[in-house]
């Protein structure tokens, strides 16, 4: 008989479960969000096998400056089914932070099983001005800077430090895009190699295309339970044994953009580095920022990376950094790896960080 | 600091003007109860679990967390559950003051929306009182609920109020 491993942070170790998501599309014209979120639920309440009367707690992560309506995360609960009344709370972010309240909330020890999830179309409006009111609002966002010009400033940091070249942003898209091919969830799966891509022209110099994350509409949810429940639910429960989340400056020109030090903080209180890393999946829209995340980490060349071909090849606002999680999580789930880390990030350019070391017991 | 900065008033507000414009997704079911609208008439879909009616539907009831895929037309006629008096003016009002914004509980139906009270005087207006549609002419007809002008006394009896006190 297996027991949960003790975590490092809190006192009641806290398991993954079930994850679903929906095929992640450009651009989902038919479901509005109730209707995308439905079968994502229905899926993973179906997985482990519950129903929603066994969820003591419910946390969802999204915003209404996608839907561009109020509330937009009170009318999602159509699709939960929130009835007799239940815990129930939501995060203005991406739902990897729901997991995370989540996650506090079980540590309290009066609830057992969590639902989280996450959705957001991004064809619903221009993705590019929205986002640019995440910024500062007196002398950033009156600017309008769209997301792929900072995240340039960013990619060209890096170059200018000689962290990473042209070529390494190429290999990042090139592997992701041909990883995706085995992912029926992405949107963008590829085979084309470096030399190939490197023939694109700049979007915003140094990033060319590929560099580039798609626009996604998605939806993720999973299930989290504490203690040795989890072992009734799945064989090889996907345990949280670190979490932790770290935020810099939102003003740019006080960070240091080739660097993450929020993530190595993060990664340095989860335990990254207390032993062998098999999985990483890492959220990193952009091809730069996966370099760069890996190195903040601390992961070695033995750890592979974003084997679901990562948010190059699906990006659904509000859902990506927990997929991230849930993909990490799938790879213990079934079997392929032993100890993996999950990684989400929030706010421009790698401005918040979370970080989660997942493992199966041993 | 510059001599010309220090002259200066220090800045106290500034105007950023945000505009961002966005494209709506009904999503099927409520696509349904807006075509529904566009032929003069309230359709709504039925719970399989707990049988309640849903009108409009947005494709799932949120007791049971099941996809409602059974449409039910309704008819025109309904109760109003409770009711507001309106007497404060606003800028675009259309309707002359005081009017009666109401709950109408259509008939099968188990959850309200708003409607427009016309052909009574404002202070006869009554929890129970009992109403029908009034759509504008067909030519005018069109997927939003402004296919229905409002809604006016049919003379029948009141309902009590046992009768929808779940739907208050």
């Amino acid at each position: 008989m297996s027991t949960a491993p003790q975590p490092k942070q809190g006192t009641r170790p806290v398991a993954i479960v079930s994850f679903a998501q929906a095929p992640t599309q450009r651009r989902i014209e038919q479901a509005n969000e109730v209707e995308l979120l439905m079968p994502v639920i229905s899926e993973v309440y179906a997985q482990a096998n519950m129903t929603k009367d066994d969820v003591d707690f419910v946390c969802s992560g999204s915003t209404d400056y996608l839907i561009g309506g109020p509330f937009s995360f009170v009318t999602a609960l159509d699709a939960v089914g929130v009835w007799p009344p239940k815990r129930e709370s939501h995060v203005e972010m991406d739902a990897a932070w729901a997991l995370y309240e989540s996650w506090v909330q079980l540590q309290e020890g009066d609830l057992d099983v969590a639902l989280v999830y996450g959705f957001g179309k991004s064809s619903l409006g221009d993705l590019q001005r929205i986002l640019a009111l995440q910024l500062d609002p007196y002398t950033m966002a009156p600017l309008w800077p769209d997301q792929v010009s900072l995240a340039a400033l960013q990619a060209q940091a890096m170059i200018d430090r000689g962290l990473a070249t042209e070529e390494d942003f190429a290999g990042v898209a090139s592997r992701s895009r041909r990883d995706a091919m085995n992912n029926p969830n992405a949107q963008v799966a590829n085979d084309l190699d470096v030399a190939t891509l490197l023939k694109e022209e700049y979007i915003a110099s140094p990033l060319r295309r590929h560099c580039v994350p798609p626009l996604s509409d998605g939806a993720a949810a999973m299930i989290l339970v504490a203690g040795d429940r989890a072992f009734d639910v799945v064989d090889r429960p996907a345990w949280i044994t670190g979490i932790d989340h770290r935020i810099e400056a939102h003003a740019f020109g006080v960070r240091d953009l080739a660097t993450s030090p929020s993530t190595t903080k993060a990664a340095h209180m989860a335990g990254v580095g207390e032993g062998d890393v098999d999985v990483a999946e890492i959220h990193a829209p952009f091809a730069h920022q996966e370099i760069l995340l890996a190195s903040a980490l601390g992961l070695s060349s033995a750890t592979t990376l974003n084997p679901s071909g990562g948010p190059l090849a699906a990006n659904p606002l509000m859902a990506g950094g927990l997929i991230r999680f849930g993909e990490a999580a799938n790879r213990i789930m079934d079997g392929t790896a032993s100890r993996a880390v999950a990684h989400a990030t929030s706010g421009p350019i790698l401005q918040q960080n979370l970080v989660a070391v997942l493992e199966a017991a041993s | 600091m510059s001599d010309a900065l220090e002259t200066q008033d220090p800045v106290t507000m500034l105007s950023t003007p945000i505009r961002l414009d966005y494209d709506f997704t009904a999503g099927v079911a409520q696509s349904r109860s807006l075509r529904g609208y566009a032929e003069g008439r309230f359709v709504g879909q039925r719970c399989p679990v707990c049988k309640k009616v849903y009108v409009p539907s947005r494709g799932s009831c949120p007791v049971d967390a099941v996809p409602t895929k059974e449409e039910v037309v309704l008819p025109n006629t309904a109760t109003v559950t409770t009711f507001c008096v309106v007497n404060v003016p606003f800028a675009g009002q259309s309707i002359e003051i005081p009017y009666i914004t109401a709950s109408i509980l259509l008939d099968g139906a188990d959850i309200t929306f708003m409607g427009l009270i016309q052909g009574i005087p404002a202070d006869e207006v009554r929890m129970g009182l009992r109403v029908e549609a009034v759509w504008v002419p067909k030519e005018e007809l069109g997927p939003t609920l402004a296919s229905v002008k409002y809604f006016q006394p049919t003379g029948e009896p009141d309902r009590e109020i046992s009768t929808f006190r779940e739907h208050l």
